[in-house]
């Protein structure tokens, strides 16, 4: 076989599987997003244009599930930057068994979110939960309080993943190279000098890749916050999406929410790539 | 870092050091709560304080795979007396199983979702690591016109928010009769898991030194058999870390299995969660559902610790 025949062989087959199961689908789903379809009933399906798409544009309780996932997404990403790289800082010197101890911090990303959600759940029970218990705050309400339940869900993310964020600024930190540290070291530089000159600017690239990946990540949040609570101050896009199409079965228009927040997850996407292929190039 | 070590920067090195191990203390709290409940019965996983001693028992886990309710009235002597020891353990906390006519314990939905998730992440995972090894050979070897942009277009399918596509996915299966199939599930985790699988394994087989099947072809092997008998062999690692991301990944999904499953294929993810709201909710059977459930993830997480990295990455970052 000539090798460009063995390219063909190789590539097409994953192109094909991977437009007919996910592109072919959402341009079925852009033709339903003009429709009044519903999947529930055996209604003739009517062409409504722009109309789907007009009246949620205009619909405050969209704009709110949106401000809220922007809420969201502050919130976690910034405590797992904190978190996340505040940890790596601590770790970046000689520990004994500092292999096991990094290994053991990375278990919870890896974790089934649906998983722990519902095991945080049980930590966050107001009568018996440990969360109460640890910080005194007797029968405090965490899931069940407006207030404070979107913020109890950030905590779980942040939890799960700030190990994330630790791993790729653990990466960055170690690949600094300690000639710098030595030189400022001579010059006497204080440590925040040599932090701020050096080991801020050398790690950014990576922690940048992190914060991009965390921020779409947590754009699309599903599983955690739609097991841990049920509340509007909670509902996320992705939960309301998943309301409107399979719990009410306005299948056109939620074909139509699908699309604005698939448009925000190739944005996302785009930049998130354009960084990772700037850092390969190095 | 070869600093020359003051005595402060001595000090700063060990409150450091202390520090970090009280985060990973805290961070290990949630996970050592899911375990120790998951050993508990059921009055210590509910009490005020929290019972951090106790004497561990192992009905949850009998509770686990079997169908009970909670006992009422006085409990039949004459039957606790006939039964096998792990039935009176259950007894005496409390619980009765419901049994069949022939008196057959009927069992919970547990194991038959767990089996689901093995047969559906394992075939899954094989599908998608087979197809993403040739494809990431194609792209590492072969020069493609816009390659840049298929990379790009296959990665960002993994992107896709699970929801944007359960939608029509769910539509077309419902024409075909896919909904609630292994089939249906393993197709959906294939292709979740290939674009991944792509983007990895050509960061490991873009290291693997072309001169290698240079050699061998001038030697007389074909194309394909340079790729089999020569990449491939280089590539295990490569492989096996690749294949257990995928299986993690698809061992973890949650939402397509929601939507696009209720009974027959099920997995374990939206299985769990359900039973808290099913009559009686029982913590410690569902920590220690949710214990077993995470077990595997563990032990993988362990094996896969040099990889984790490049894992996260999409092979960019290799270190």
């Amino acid at each position: 076989m000539s090798d460009l025949a063995i390219r063909n062989l190789f590539i097409i087959p994953t192109l094909i599987f991977l437009i007919v199961f996910n592109i072919f689908p959402l341009l079925y789903s852009l033709a339903y997003s003009f429709t009044d379809y519903r999947a529930s009933m055996n209604d003739p399906v009517d062409f409504v244009g722009l109309q789907n798409y007009r009246e949620l544009l205009a619909d405050d309780n969209i704009w709110s599930n949106f401000t809220l996932t922007a809420k969201y997404v502050v919130v976690s990403v910034t405590g797992q930057v904190i978190v996340g790289f505040g940890a790596a800082l601590l770790l970046n010197r000689p520990i004994p068994g500092k292999g096991l101890l990094t290994t053991m911090m990375m278990l919870p990303m890896m974790m089934c979110m649906a998983v722990v959600g519902l095991f945080w759940q049980l930590l966050y029970n107001p009568s018996w939960g440990i969360v109460n218990y640890i910080f005194f705050t007797d029968g405090k309400e965490w899931l069940s309080n407006p207030d404070w339940a979107l913020y109890a869900v950030a905590i779980t993310d942040i939890w799960m993943w700030s190990p994330f964020v630790m791993l790729l600024s653990l990466a960055g930190l170690s690949a600094i190279p300690p000639s710098l540290y030595e030189a400022a070291a001579i010059d006497r530089a204080s440590r925040w000098f040599v932090f701020r000159r050096i080991t801020l600017p050398l790690v950014a690239p990576l922690l940048l890749i992190a914060v991009i990946f965390r921020t779409m990540e947590a754009f699309k949040t599903f599983d955690i916050a739609y097991v841990m609570t049920s509340m509007d101050e909670t509902e996320l896009v992705a939960i309301r999406l998943y309301k409107m199409a399979f719990l009410e079965w306005q299948t056109g228009r939620s074909c139509a929410l699908a699309y604005l927040m698939l448009l925000a997850v190739l944005a996302i996407t785009n930049v998130y790539v354009k960084y990772l292929n700037r850092l390969k190039a190095r | 870092m070869a600093i020359v070590q003051s005595k402060g920067s001595r000090w700063f090195n060990r409150a450091a050091i202390a520090l970090a191990l009280v985060m990973l203390v805290v961070s290990m709290i949630p996970l050592y709560w899911i375990g120790s409940t998951a050993f508990k019965n059921r009055s210590d996983a509910t009490t005020v304080p929290p019972t951090v001693f106790f004497k561990p028992e192992i009905t949850p886990f009998i509770k686990l795979f079997t169908s009970r309710v909670q006992q009422r009235g006085a409990r039949d002597e004459a039957e606790y007396a006939a039964a096998p020891w792990w039935e009176k353990l259950v007894m005496d906390g409390g619980d009765r199983f419901i049994k069949d006519d022939k008196g057959n314990i009927e069992s919970s939905g547990y194991s038959a979702r767990f089996v689901n998730s093995v047969i559906i992440a394992g075939i899954s995972t094989f599908l998608a690591v087979a197809l993403g090894t040739i494809t990431a050979y194609g792209f590492s070897r072969f020069k493609m016109p816009g390659e840049d942009d298929w990379l790009f277009f296959i990665l960002s399918t993994r992107m896709l928010p699970p929801v944007v596509v359960a939608i029509p996915m769910f539509l077309m299966y419902r024409a075909v009769g896919l909904v609630d199939t292994h089939i249906g599930l393993i197709i959906l985790y294939t292709a979740f898991n290939l674009s991944f699988s792509v983007w990895l394994m050509k960061g490991f087989i873009d290291e693997i030194p072309k001169e290698y099947e240079e050699a061998a072809l001038v030697d007389g092997y074909t194309r394909m058999e340079a790729f089999f008998k020569i990449v491939l062999p280089q590539a295990t690692t490569g492989v096996a870390a690749t294949a257990v991301f995928c299986f993690i990944t698809a061992w973890n999904e949650y939402a397509f299995a929601l939507m696009m499953t209720n009974k027959t294929a099920q997995t374990a993810p939206p299985y769990i969660p359900s039973q808290l709201g099913s009559g009686l909710t029982d913590w410690t059977v569902i920590a220690a559902g949710s214990l077993l459930f995470l077990i595997p993830v563990s032990i993988f997480t362990f094996l896969l610790r040099a990889h984790l990295l490049r894992g996260v990455t999409f092979g960019a970052i290799r270190r």
